[in-house]
């Protein structure tokens, strides 16, 4: 069932972290709404350290597996596992409070705020201060607020966005939005990141500074990347290994080299004769 | 030319995220504050007692609507009833509990209200919006039903306008207008200055990102329902207070009839003119709302009072008011606070213009 690794970039040698146990264990995934079979009995794994991208055309269930992921939406049927512990009655913030942060599809920013500000939001479950707390300004308070800048500084630095750190998100271009709400998932220092097409409506440079962001956080930080993705060339440059959904069903699960020359996904993005 | 940050460097990231990380701001405040603890010895006890009081605690109450709606983005409309639930419990604080201090007693109400606010909140969790001010409309007619309805509240008495008790602080009683400015002035001061504090910090950034994409902060690992909860009961601590000083050093009665929904729809305009989701706004919006009326009754009545009948002049005021709201909200939506911020960012490059 599970496709063996081979990196497509670099070779197993090179990576500071090397692929390791499963992280999340999929099985048998089913969701339904109403009539609607959104997801059909999907099983896959991802591993620690790889980068895992979903692909299939539109309506194909990405992202709703992505909901399934970190509980938006609860499957009817099948169970996932997260570090081989079942996981009943997943909400997003149990999801994120194991570390598990994602980014939307349609740009989730919080518009009225800075860009400082909005991956400081991401530090959430880092502020243990309570309100009190805040508005007398005690210790803790201030500690963590130094604390979470800090992290914020340095992901602005790494995602190179330091002149636009005082910028309300509302003004930004949509490239530069994209990688902020990136930045805000990172501020959170995930273990695993959820990017739900990462890389849509940008153009080629853009395409290219969000690639080597992705890389560099996977390689830089050892983070599990899971991508929904549509540009085939971005997917199959970066990602360890492919699932390949359609009609809410999975029908291929390998390499990238696997998937390219799979005759079930060529049909699936191209169309056969019936 | 003079308001401009040359020559201040920050070197630390605290440094940074101060109050007022700029000296002029800093100069600045300190002016005001020291200015508004000079006012009675200049104004005379109908600018006190009739202005700076009112303004000061309007200015609270607008601050704790712009906590929940400007903020954390929860439109609601039961700023009056709130403001009822604190001046009653003051009331029967002071009644009840022998020799307890003032100050003490407006923070309990402000608790009481703080409670009864979360209740009230509890609809947030499924309705947003318009629908949610509907809501919390109940709240307003609700509570001051309540207060005259149940006798309790009002310790039986028949007329239904209760004399409010003298202020007491450390054994002095407190009834020049000048004094009970002091006192309206140090509360309101400590809680703005909290206020600041919070909206600044990681509680404003949840009730902001609440406001502004609430799947993305449950994502971050926000819980929604505390943090909504939260804004209500923060918001209704404000009102609350407010309602107890309205009562104790404006109106020196405690009477529900004070607490009706003009009241609440005056706030709410308070806080929209002012400024959503600014500190500054609040006194901004409540100062608009309440003094520009009264001047343009001083300014009309002084130019036409005898040529006029005073019917038409005050129609008229009414009138022109409207107008300017309107105008406005057309020309600034974002309020006075934005014209202020807009102010500085000029101030920064005047007079020389690169």
């Amino acid at each position: 069932m599970t496709a063996p690794i081979q990196h497509s970039t670099l070779q197993p040698t090179e990576r500071a972290y090397p692929i390791g146990a499963p992280v999340l264990e999929l099985d048998s995934i089913s969701l339904r709404f109403g009539g609607v079979h959104a997801l059909t009995n999907i099983s896959f794994n991802v591993l620690e350290h790889e980068i895992r991208a979903i692909i299939g055309p539109n309506g194909a269930g990405k992202s709703s597996m992505l909901n399934v992921i970190n509980g938006i939406y609860v499957p009817q049927e099948g169970t996932i596992k997260f570090r081989g512990n079942v996981l009943n009655g997943m909400t997003p913030t149990k999801a994120a409070a194991m570390g598990i942060s994602r980014t939307f599809q349609n740009i989730a920013l919080f518009k009225g705020m800075t860009v400082l500000d909005n991956i400081m939001a991401g530090r959430t479950l880092h502020s243990h201060a309570t309100f009190l707390e805040v508005a007398f300004q005690a210790p803790r308070a201030r500690r963590e607020e130094t604390e979470s800048r800090e992290i914020a500084e340095e992901i602005i630095e790494f995602l190179e966005i330091e002149h636009i750190r005082k910028t309300p998100v509302a003004r930004l271009p949509y490239g530069l939005q994209k990688r902020v709400e990136l930045g805000r998932a990172l501020a959170a220092r995930p273990s695993v990141l959820l990017l739900d097409e990462p890389m849509a409506g940008m153009n080629i440079e853009e395409k290219q500074d969000m690639c080597r962001s992705i890389l560099d956080v996977n390689d830089h930080y050892g983070t599990t990347v899971v991508l929904i993705e549509h540009d085939m060339g971005v997917v199959m440059d970066i990602s360890d290994r492919v699932v390949v959904l359609d009609y809410g069903k999975k029908i291929v699960d390998g390499t990238p080299d696997e998937v390219r020359s799979n005759q079930n996904v060529i049909d699936a993005y191209l169309g056969v004769a019936h | 030319m003079f308001y401009r940050e040359t020559g201040q460097f920050r070197t630390s990231y605290a440094q940074d995220s101060q109050i007022l990380p700029l000296r002029q701001d800093r100069i600045g405040m300190a002016f005001l504050l020291l200015a508004a603890i000079m006012i009675p010895f200049v104004a005379n006890a109908y600018w006190l007692s009739a202005i700076m009081i009112p303004w000061l605690i309007l200015s609270l109450v607008a601050l704790g609507q712009n906590i929940l709606m400007g903020y954390a983005g929860q439109l609601s409309l039961g700023s009056a009833g709130f403001m009822a639930v604190g001046a009653f419990s003051c009331y029967n604080f002071i009644l009840r509990i022998d020799g307890i201090p003032f100050i003490v007693a407006v923070i309990l109400s402000g608790v009481c209200a703080a409670l009864v606010g979360i209740v009230f909140g509890l609809p947030s969790l499924r309705i947003r919006g318009l629908y949610l001010a509907v809501a919390t409309l109940a709240s307003q007619f609700f509570i001051v039903w309540s207060l005259d309805k149940f006798g309790w509240f009002k310790n039986y008495d028949p007329s239904g306008v209760i004399t409010a008790q003298k202020i007491v602080i450390m054994g002095y009683t407190l009834d020049t207008p000048a004094q009970k400015y002091w006192v309206v002035l140090g509360i309101v001061a400590v809680l703005a200055l909290l206020a600041k504090n919070m909206a600044r910090g990681s509680v404003g950034r949840g009730w902001m990102a609440v406001r502004d994409m609430d799947v993305a902060a449950e994502v971050t690992g926000l819980s929604l329902l505390r943090t909504k909860l939260q804004a209500f009961a923060i918001s209704s601590f404000y009102c609350g207070v407010g309602g107890a000083l309205f009562a104790f050093a404006y109106l020196q009665t405690v009477e529900p009839s004070a607490f009706t929904i003009d009241l609440s729809f005056r706030i709410l305009f308070m806080v929209i003119i002012g400024g959503l989701g600014t500190i500054i706004g609040s006194f901004l919006g409540a100062g608009f709302i309440l003094l520009v009326p009264i001047f343009m009754n001083i300014f009309f009545h002084g130019l036409f009072g005898h040529a006029v009948d005073a019917s038409i002049i005050s129609a008229s005021e009414q009138v022109l008011f409207g107008v300017m709201i309107i105008s406005f909200m057309i020309f600034e939506p974002l309020g006075l606070a934005r014209l202020w911020q807009l102010t500085k960012e000029r101030l920064r490059l005047w007079p020389f213009k690169h």
